[in-house]
């Protein structure tokens, strides 16, 4: 590791740390409808939707209110995309022969649960009408309802002896209104500054200096890649994501970009902390996850760092610079692989699959974990409450009182819900990557552990909603499209129907007072219990599966074994 | 007769109770019973499973049948051990409801007919309502209510104490239980119960746990472990074609045996917890009985660990329940001599520990001697309700003492007044938490006596050590808030309930619950009987009237009211057993992959050797040992499970930073040099 390299992490994470409290402030006041400025547009869409924004919802309801809201989006956004054919905005003339019925589920369901899967190539397949009109759309709402859920299960842990948990619809509305669309018209105008395309143009033909032709795509970039990466959706207006020159082209846009990714989810543990009346409870959780994403952005940038040992036999030193930009370097590209899989962002600025082993052991775990680190839009705050209810309920036994977290007892319906979220997760991952190494090796491009690895990131990386590749694999087959889109489903709303429940059940309870005998959740023990809970509860699951991939490869990396 | 308490010591492992529980564990193996248990089902399931593939092998010749064989006799034996630990807790109980059946003998009773007359039927065809005649020497058929007589009762089949007791009609004192013996006199008892439905029937199945029903933190945590399993289940399952992909891939090595799989997935699932759990609630309900007290459910013992608020009496529990004189307060030109002479003089008729402490404290103070006051030249004036005054009337003197009201009343109706001084000792008296007692002589006010409540020895450190626990007390008194207020501050208990009716008690406790707390109390009387009920943990006494025993949720044999915080002590001890093994059961599977997955997967990947970081011999002695282990740590903690934790009353905080230290780091670290160790043994022995 070179001290710039750390220089560059410490940087990151410092901008992360002051930026937690005003955007955590500004959501909090967001949320409890403090602002207004936006009331008249709030009330249109409140009367186009139909619904009376003062009613509060119970948790089922709110639940019932977001499987219909996603579900229409699913539709919108399958029809668009098989419609492209015959609608405006198609420049290269995209017809649905390249949209099949499998890919167009697959899409439709990656860009409803924030996953961001691409099993196809944006400028090789999507007309400029599917990326803005359904695609962009989506980035939005499914971050928003990302973003109210953990809202919702927020008010749960405030409330007491309440029987809703909130309005979908407002806080939804209000989620897109006053939290993502003001910072994406900040993000795009600064990218476009930075040399992102924002046109509608036509591909461009150029000869190059070998007097070869080059078709060069366009397109309406700058203004999905800010909400792509704010909305940790990651995906990618071309293929190569941000990578592209055209969506990331200097380092001061891969440092913003990298700051969209977290500000949300570490804004929302601040959040959590003041609408809960307990700022050291955000703080602890925030803690918490600064240090798993310090210890595996070190992990990997060292990994990386290191290099290719069979490749320093040959005398080539200076790390592993295989799938990554020389404008952004190893240590740039290792935080960047750490926090889009330490959220559930997905978008990548090199190439995943060229990470060194143990490099690429990192991102991996950072997604079967859970995305907790920070995570996902919402998806990170609801996740780590996850782990926090089951440490709580494992350890604060030990202190000689039935469970409680914030006050509230955590009791058998709470953790009959954790349970079922993380089953669910595990069984998506677990079964279809057993399935896929029967089924799906056919087009397997790397044979041996890293070949296996490839058809574990990629469920991983669906189940967790994720959307990051390890690529290397040719996913755009209909096995792959239709179990991957199970895969993300189930990951998507089998945490957060769970997850309302609980917020339901916490809400209906009274608060208990807190005494010298209560379970201190606000302190270094209680992040020590946290991270602890997260990472062997996370290990215990995969390391099976994990020890024959990039344990294995590594371990036959030093043998000098290569695949 | 034979004794039975509930607190007779018994040596952990009784042979008569271990050979109990040897002989349940196998009929415990019955699949049906063990479904009730998800973790050790699942293991029962893979032994079953490898047995059958192993008598296959045997029958085809294939495959390794002395390693699969040690490897299935290892699972059955995880089986067993986790039956054994029920068992052991169930045993204790068992044994001890055998011998209070046997005190049930079914005896006659002398019932009275409609009519008047006396009949005798047996005990067992009473019903509520009845009426029987029981006399010296008869055992009480069945649980009822002393309607007419007094006589002396020898309870000790139910308490274990062997003094007798009074039983009288009337008042707190008429409850009388079935199966205890009437020493003397003859009474009329109303019985008060149905066959079968008596307090001992209750005690009996009770403390053999047959209504045993799982708390609900316990069935919380039966869900997380049993979710815990499913996904081991998952990461086992899957792990067979991950290791067939990879062995097409390296194209060496064989994809893991059944046997080897069970074995992984018996390592991973928390077996320890899961075998644990039920011995670890039914002990706690048999350490609440080894005290003497008879906890209704297991909920209520739970209940009792996250009790937030203790509502304590003050008489007989943080005080010695009787006011002692500690000085004599003369007004001005009054010698303390002639005040205490009066004093002493004027209690020497007044029986009540108060008015023996008066004549006590004369004596040693001053050497007044007690005299003895012959009927005729002295005439003793009882204390009344109406006058609130005691007192003699002597040698021409009228001696008396009493409410400082009341003396001043009596001193100006003998045509004197009495001086402000009078009202300000006494007040002064009030305010340090003590009763004063006005002394007067004819017209003439004398002083006052400074009547002090005693706090218990040890009281004020058991109430600090419950408020590092995080509980507050709360003492309830009948006494005026400012006497109160001082003994409160005496004892440091945090909170006090002056002038309390039971109404009161109710509403403080009402009150104390809407604002999330949970409530414990102590109460006999049947006015208690509403707040014992609506309390979360209500202990009554043994010697209070059935209502309150009814309405407790626990009955305190001893009918000690200080109890309630041992029993607070215990429900926080069960919960962080179950909580100390549950993490202690999760970490140990850190060490268990370090064994199995190296020797899993050397076969395909050799260099997946460096994995096995314990340095085990080879791959079947790695799954062997781990196997052994995973059984054996059962039984090593048996004993932990049956005795509790060891519970140091504490803050959260030090609590949680210290079992977190012993089971959680203790658990990731043990199992370490433990497989090791039975790596060495097992390659030793040549078992493998």
């Amino acid at each position: 590791m070179t001290s710039n390299g750390v220089l560059q992490v410490v940087v990151f994470f410092l901008l992360i740390v002051l930026a937690a409290r005003p955007f955590g402030v500004y959501m909090a006041r967001v949320f409890s409808g403090e602002f207004a400025f936006l009331r008249a547009m709030e009330r249109f869409f409140y009367r186009v939707v139909g619904v009376d924004a003062n009613q509060e919802q119970h948790w089922t309801q709110y639940a019932g209110s977001l499987l219909s809201f996603s579900f229409v989006s699913f539709l919108f956004t399958y029809l668009l995309q098989r419609l492209q054919g015959v609608l405006p905005l198609n420049p290269a003339g995209f017809g649905t022969e390249v949209m099949t019925p499998e890919l167009a589920f697959n899409t439709a369901v990656s860009f409803v649960t924030n996953t961001n899967w691409q099993a196809y190539g944006g400028e090789s397949t999507m007309s400029y009408l599917v990326q803005m009109a359904a695609l962009t759309v989506q980035n939005f709402a499914s971050a928003a309802a990302g973003l109210a859920v953990a809202i919702a299960l927020t008010r749960g842990f405030a409330r007491q002896q309440a029987s809703s948990i909130g309005n979908f619809w407002v806080d939804l509305t209000r989620g897109v209104l006053y939290v993502l669309l003001p910072l994406s018209v900040v993000g795009a105008l600064f990218f476009c500054s930075q040399g992102v395309i924002q046109n509608l143009s036509a591909y461009t033909q150029v000869t190059t200096v070998e007097g070869r032709t080059q078709v060069i795509a366009q397109g309406p970039v700058a203004s999905q890649e800010a909400i792509k990466m704010l909305g940790t959706n990651g995906g990618g207006f071309f293929n190569a994501n941000s990578s592209h020159p055209f969506e990331n082209p200097t380092p001061l846009t891969n440092l913003v970009q990298m700051l969209m990714i977290f500000v949300i989810p570490a804004g929302l543990t601040y959040t959590f902390g003041r609408m809960t009346g307990d700022q050291r409870q955000g703080w602890a959780i925030f803690s918490a996850m600064a240090v798993l994403f310090l210890a595996g952005v070190f992990v990997v940038y060292g990994m990386e760092q290191a290099g290719n040992p069979e490749l320093a036999r040959l005398g080539v030193v200076g790390g592993n610079m295989e799938g990554k930009e020389v404008r952004f370097g190893i240590a740039a590209t290792a935080l960047f692989a750490t926090i889009t899989t330490a959220a559930s962002c997905g978008a990548v600025n090199g190439m995943h699959d060229s990470l060194t082993p143990l490099g690429g052991l990192v991102p991996l775990f950072n997604m079967q974990t859970g995305e907790v680190i920070f995570g996902g839009v919402g998806a990170g705050l609801y996740g780590v409450l996850l782990f926090a209810v089951l440490a709580v309920f494992i350890a604060g036994l030990m202190v000689g009182r039935t469970p409680e977290y914030l006050g509230k007892k955590i009791e058998g319906k709470e953790v009959k819900m954790a349970m079922l979220a993380m089953i669910a997760t595990a069984a998506a991952i677990l079964l279809f990557t057993a399935a896929g190494s029967v089924v799906g090796t056919g087009t397997l491009n790397n044979a041996g552990p890293h070949g296996f690895a490839e058809i574990l990131y990629a469920y991983t990386s669906a189940a967790a909603n994720n959307g990051s590749a390890f690529a290397g694999i040719g996913v755009n087959t209909p096995w792959y499209n239709v179990t991957l889109g199970i895969a993300m489903l189930v990951g998507r709303f089998f945490i957060i129907i769970p997850m309302l429940a609980v917020a339901g059940s916490l809400a209906a309870k009274k608060k208990l007072p807190v005494t010298t005998g209560t379970l201190p959740t606000h302190g270094p023990l209680f992040v020590t219990l946290l991270v602890g809970t997260i990472v062997i509860v996370g290990a215990l699951t995969f390391f099976p599966a994990l020890s024959l991939s990039p344990i294995a490869e590594h371990f036959l990396l030093l043998e000098g074994r290569l695949f | 007769m034979a004794t039975s308490t509930l607190s007779q010591k018994r040596p952990l492992f009784d042979p008569e109770i271990l050979g109990r529980a040897v002989r349940d564990s196998f009929v415990k193996l019955n699949p049906a019973q063990l479904l009730k248990n998800p973790v050790i089902f699942v293991v029962e399931a893979g032994a079953a499973l490898s047995s059958v593939l192993l008598i296959r092998d045997a029958a085809m010749g294939t495959a390794d049948v002395w390693f699969n064989l040690q490897i299935t006799l290892w699972l059955w034996f995880t089986v067993l051990f986790a039956n054994f630990a029920e068992a052991m807790a169930e045993a204790r109980g068992k044994a001890q409801a055998d011998t209070l059946r046997k005190t049930k003998s079914d005896s006659l009773a002398h019932r009275v007919t409609a009519k008047g007359a006396v009949e005798d039927v047996a005990a067992s065809q009473l019903r509520a309502g009845d009426v029987v005649i029981c006399e010296a020497g008869d055992t009480i058929p069945g649980d009822g209510e002393v309607i007419d007589g007094i006589a002396t009762v020898d309870e000790s089949v139910i308490t274990g104490e062997s003094a007798p007791v009074i039983r009288e009609s009337g008042g707190d004192r008429s409850a009388v239980t079935g199966g205890t013996r009437v020493l003397s006199d003859q009474i009329r008892i109303r019985i008060t119960s149905n066959p079968g439905e008596t307090f001992l029937d209750r005690m009996i199945a009770l403390v053999e746990g047959a209504e045993r029903q799982k708390t609900p933190n316990e069935i919380a945590l039966n869900i997380l472990i049993a979710g815990l399993t499913l996904i081991f289940l998952l990461a086992v399952v899957t792990l067979q074609p991950f290791a067939q992909y990879s062995v097409n891939a390296a194209g060496t090595g064989t994809a893991p045996s059944v046997a080897v799989l069970v074995s992984l997935l018996v390592c991973l699932i928390p077996t320890t917890i899961g075998g644990l759990l039920s011995a670890i609630g039914i002990a706690g309900m048999d350490r609440v009985m080894q005290h003497n007290v008879l906890a209704m459910s297991g909920k209520a013992v739970e209940a009792a660990g996250d009790i937030n608020t203790l509502l304590l009496d003050k008489t007989g529990t943080i005080t010695i329940g009787n006011r002692q004189a500690v000085e004599f307060l003369p007004l001005a030109g009054v010698t303390d001599v002639e005040l205490a002479e009066a004093a002493q003089l004027s209690s020497l008729a007044d029986e009540t520990p108060e008015g023996r402490s008066v004549v006590v404290l004369a004596k040693e103070k001053y050497g007044l001697r007690g005299r003895e006051l012959a009927q005729h030249e002295a005439t003793f004036v009882p204390f009344s309700a109406y006058t609130r005054m005691s007192g003699v009337d002597w040698n021409g003197g009228r001696l008396r003492k009493g409410a400082t009201a009341s003396i001043e009343q009596f001193v100006k109706e003998e045509g004197g007044s009495a001086p402000d001084q009078l009202r300000e000792l006494a007040e002064g008296i009030s305010r340090q938490g003590g009763t004063p007692l006005a002394v007067a002589n004819g017209k003439r006010a004398l002083g006052v006596i400074h009547l002090k409540d005693v706090v218990k020895g040890g009281m004020k450190e058991r109430l600090a050590e419950l408020r590092r626990m995080g509980i507050s007390t709360v003492m309830i008194t009948g006494d005026n808030p400012l006497t109160a207020a001082a003994i409160a501050a005496e004892a440091g208990v945090d909170n006090f309930l002056a002038q309390a009716s039971p109404a009161d008690k109710l509403n403080y406790i009402k009150r104390e619950q809407a604002e999330g707390r949970l409530v414990a109390m102590t109460g006999d009387g049947t006015n208690d009987a509403p707040a014992l009920a609506q309390a979360d943990v209500g202990l009554a006494m043994n010697t209070g009237t059935m209502a309150a025993k009814e309405a407790g949720n626990m009955v305190d044999l001893d009918s000690n009211p200080t109890k309630l915080i041992e029993v607070v002590a215990i429900g926080k001890q069960l919960l962080i057993t179950r909580g100390a093994l549950t993490t202690f059961s999760i970490a140990n599977d850190v060490a268990k992959y370090f064994a199995i997955l190296p020797a899993m997967f050397m076969a395909i990947y050799p260099a997946m050797g460096q994995l096995n970081v314990m340095g085990l011999h080879n791959p079947k002695s790695a799954v062997l040992s781990a196997v052994i282990f995973n059984a054996l740590i059962i039984i090593v903690l048996v004993p932990l499970a049956l005795r509790g934790v060891k519970y140091r009353p504490d803050g959260a905080e030090a609590l949680l930073r210290r079992n977190l230290l012993v089971y959680g780091l203790g658990g990731l670290i043990v199992p370490f040099p433990g497989i090791w160790l039975l790596d060495r043994l097992v390659y030793a022995m040549g078992l493998v």
